[in-house]
């Protein structure tokens, strides 16, 4: 925890009054009415009022990293967009709601629950950018939440608040929904552009940056869902608010997932940086089996490394923190396995995921993915020799890095946590299965 | 994508649906799709209408819908895109049926938040009904296929059959949904448990005012505010 900023000031659970999405379980009504009672679009334009450049500076204030995994400055990411247009080319904002992330499930509930708060923050944060338009690119799978996404777009369009002098504000913007079709590549940005432009996903090389040539060629920008919806409220009560949860650097609240072997999996909107085992105790009732049966966790969706046991337990849940364990917060996907898990299993099937999820486009990734999985499938039965972890672990030194986006990197470090944390139980299976069936050397 | 399926393009396709054409509200609807894009981007539309497509295809054999090589032509004309772009697309994304499936496709999620929370059971449960991974019962009612993520990782394990979600399954429920969808009637959607969406079994652990009025919290943003 060397370089994690100072413990502390976790200041109890978040109270109600501070929750962002207070609809998250959709005991009420999403619609546009219903929205309204609870905050949403109350004098918007009264926020744009501000100006697009003290909408970017209370962004950069309120010290919010983006929610898709990376954690990139929200503010900072929007001020890399041109002020003003040199060639006539528009500025496009593109959201990302492809939520794939096995782990993930937070942007679905904000979109069939609360689709207002997003599509609020899309004018806010197109206006703020200088965009023309937004594209929200929702995954295929989520049926039913693009029937509400659709048909909250259309409420907001006739009651004025988006489309030509959006609430008023002189200012004009569109939303659009694209719907995606199965393809967990087209949540990285670039290829999510490529999707939308009616191609494969398959990620671009960068440069140029989406910020200087995106979709159709335009500068454009890719947020995360939540980063986008939870824009409204922090200009409502501020940046100090905001800064208000969380340790430094990591500030803000945040949807986390918790998945697995909790009693009462859930999703919940609680303070970055509270404890793990404060999370789970107060909204999950308890490890299932009890604290003892704790095995291990993975914190932030499937493409960051597990983390065990003891290790966790006390951790807090953010950026910083987790990345001090050698994890990630990544999406706030808690995956929780207890000791009843068959953990080279579990990692395993992770491979499985990324082999069918590749692309490819790039060699290490296609044919390492399945060459990965491969192995880890005999790892899992044992069926292998004990210097193929090392190789293994190896191989997945070669994919990472060396592929066009981080789909290669994301297939490998769930591998190498395992082996870092569970090389002896990946051993003992090679043991035990040389034990049982004598290898065919020994016949000779 | 190396577990691409073989592609009917035979005779029999061609006669069957080389006369393919949007219904009257169909057509309507890709108009609409179409003028979401800027004007000579229309290439972006190839997803949606590919969907629209397979549904159309889906309605005329009351089936869950597919792809034949005809009707992906018929968008590429639509579109001015030539057909391999369109053929390049359709096969790039899971959800484009390459070949014809049964009335119900029965899509059950076996990445590992599910399968923590016993997807096994569930593939059990398919695997005792009759139903074989890849493939469709003889009676033509079920597509059985086991996919990725379908990000309700916090409602595992879970299946999606054709628009829908079932969550929260053990053996005995998937075993009754899929019996209640032979004898043609409609099970609950979502959890099969007692639970409100995501939020944790037994009732919310946050936000109680919720559940009974669309409760506004502004009038308490201000209160102890002392952090």
């Amino acid at each position: 925890m060397t370089d994690a900023p100072a413990p502390a000031p976790f200041v109890g659970p978040l109270s109600d009054k501070d929750r962002i999405f207070t609809n998250v379980h959709g005991f009420q009504d999403w619609g546009v009415d219903a929205a309204m009672k609870r905050g949403d679009w109350d004098n918007t334009k009264k926020l744009m009022e501000i100006g697009q450049d003290a909408i970017i500076d209370t962004i950069k204030a309120s010290n919010l990293r983006g929610r898709g995994g990376a954690g990139f400055p929200t503010g900072m990411k929007w001020s890399f967009m041109p002020k003003e247009s040199k060639d006539g080319r528009p500025s496009f904002l593109v959201i990302n709601a492809d939520e794939s992330e096995p782990g993930s499930c937070k942007d679905r509930e904000i979109i069939r629950h609360d689709p207002h708060k997003l599509i609020e923050g899309a004018l806010i944060a197109g206006f703020a950018m200088r965009a023309r338009a937004a594209y929200i690119y929702i995954r295929g799978e989520f049926i039913y939440e693009a029937k509400v996404l659709f048909a909250a777009v259309e409420q907001a369009y006739e009651k004025g608040f988006i489309g030509k002098n959006a609430c008023g504000s002189g200012y004009d913007f569109d939303v659009f929904v694209h719907r995606g079709a199965g393809a967990y590549i087209c949540g990285e940005e670039t290829a999510q552009i490529e999707s939308i432009e009616g191609k494969k996903g398959q990620p671009r090389l960068k440069p140029p940056f989406p910020a200087g040539a995106g979709l159709y060629g335009c500068p454009t920008t890719v947020n995360n869902v939540e980063s986008i919806a939870v824009a409204p409220t922090i200009l409502r009560r501020g940046a100090a608010w905001f800064n208000g949860f969380g340790r430094e650097n990591n500030r803000g609240t945040k949807l986390f997932q918790i998945s697995g072997h909790v009693n009462k999996p859930c999703v919940v909107e609680e303070s970055m940086s509270i404890p793990f085992r404060e999370l789970i105790d107060r909204h999950c009732g308890g490890i299932r089996g009890g604290w003892d049966n704790l095995l291990a966790v993975i914190p932030g969706g499937s493409s960051v490394p597990l983390v065990p046991a003891k290790e966790i337990m006390d951790a807090p849940m953010d950026f910083d923190g987790l990345r001090a364990l050698g994890s990630g917060l990544g999406t706030a996907a808690v995956i929780v396995m207890d000791k009843s898990t068959d953990i080279v299993r579990a990692i395993s099937r992770l491979s499985y995921f990324y082999k069918h999820e590749s692309c490819g486009q790039c060699t290490p990734c296609r044919e390492g993915t399945g060459w990965m999985w491969r192995v880890m499938e005999r790892l899992r039965t044992g069926d292998a020799d004990q210097s193929e972890i090392d190789m293994l672990f190896q191989v997945t030194k070669q994919v990472e890095g060396h592929t066009i986006c981080a789909l290669g990197d994301a297939a490998a470090w769930p591998i190498q946590g395992l082996i870092r944390h569970f090389r002896p139980e990946i051993e003992r299976r090679i043991n035990e299965n040389k034990g049982s069936a004598p290898v065919m050397e020994a016949a000779e | 994508m190396a577990d691409a399926v073989h592609i009917p393009d035979e005779a029999e396709t061609r006669a069957r649906w080389g006369a393919f054409e949007w219904t009257p509200e169909n057509a309507e609807q890709a108009k609409k799709v179409i003028a979401r894009y800027p004007a000579g981007r229309q290439q972006s539309a190839v997803m949606p209408l590919l969907d629209l497509a397979q549904r159309q295809v889906g309605a005329e054999t009351q089936t869950n819908g597919w792809l034949p090589v005809p009707v992906m032509e018929y968008i590429g004309r639509q579109l001015d895109m030539p057909y391999m772009r369109v053929y390049e697309v359709a096969t790039f994304y899971t959800m484009y049926n390459l070949a014809p499936v049964g009335r119900y496709h029965v899509q059950v999620c076996g990445t590992t938040p599910c399968m923590l929370r016993g997807s096994d059971d569930v593939f059990a449960a398919c695997k005792n009904k009759g139903l074989v991974k890849g493939g469709t019962t003889p009676d033509g009612l079920f597509t059985l296929n086991e996919v990725e993520c379908l990000g309700a990782c916090a409602n595992a394990p879970m299946v999606q059959i054709n628009d829908d979600n079932f969550e929260d399954l053990t053996y005995d429920s998937t075993i009754a949904i899929l019996e209640t969808l032979a004898a043609g009637g409609q099970p609950k959607i979502g959890p099969q448990i007692d639970r409100q969406t995501s939020a944790p079994e037994g009732g919310p652990t946050t936000l109680k005012e919720m559940v009974g009025e669309n409760h506004d919290y502004r009038g308490q943003w201000n209160e102890g505010a002392t952090a």
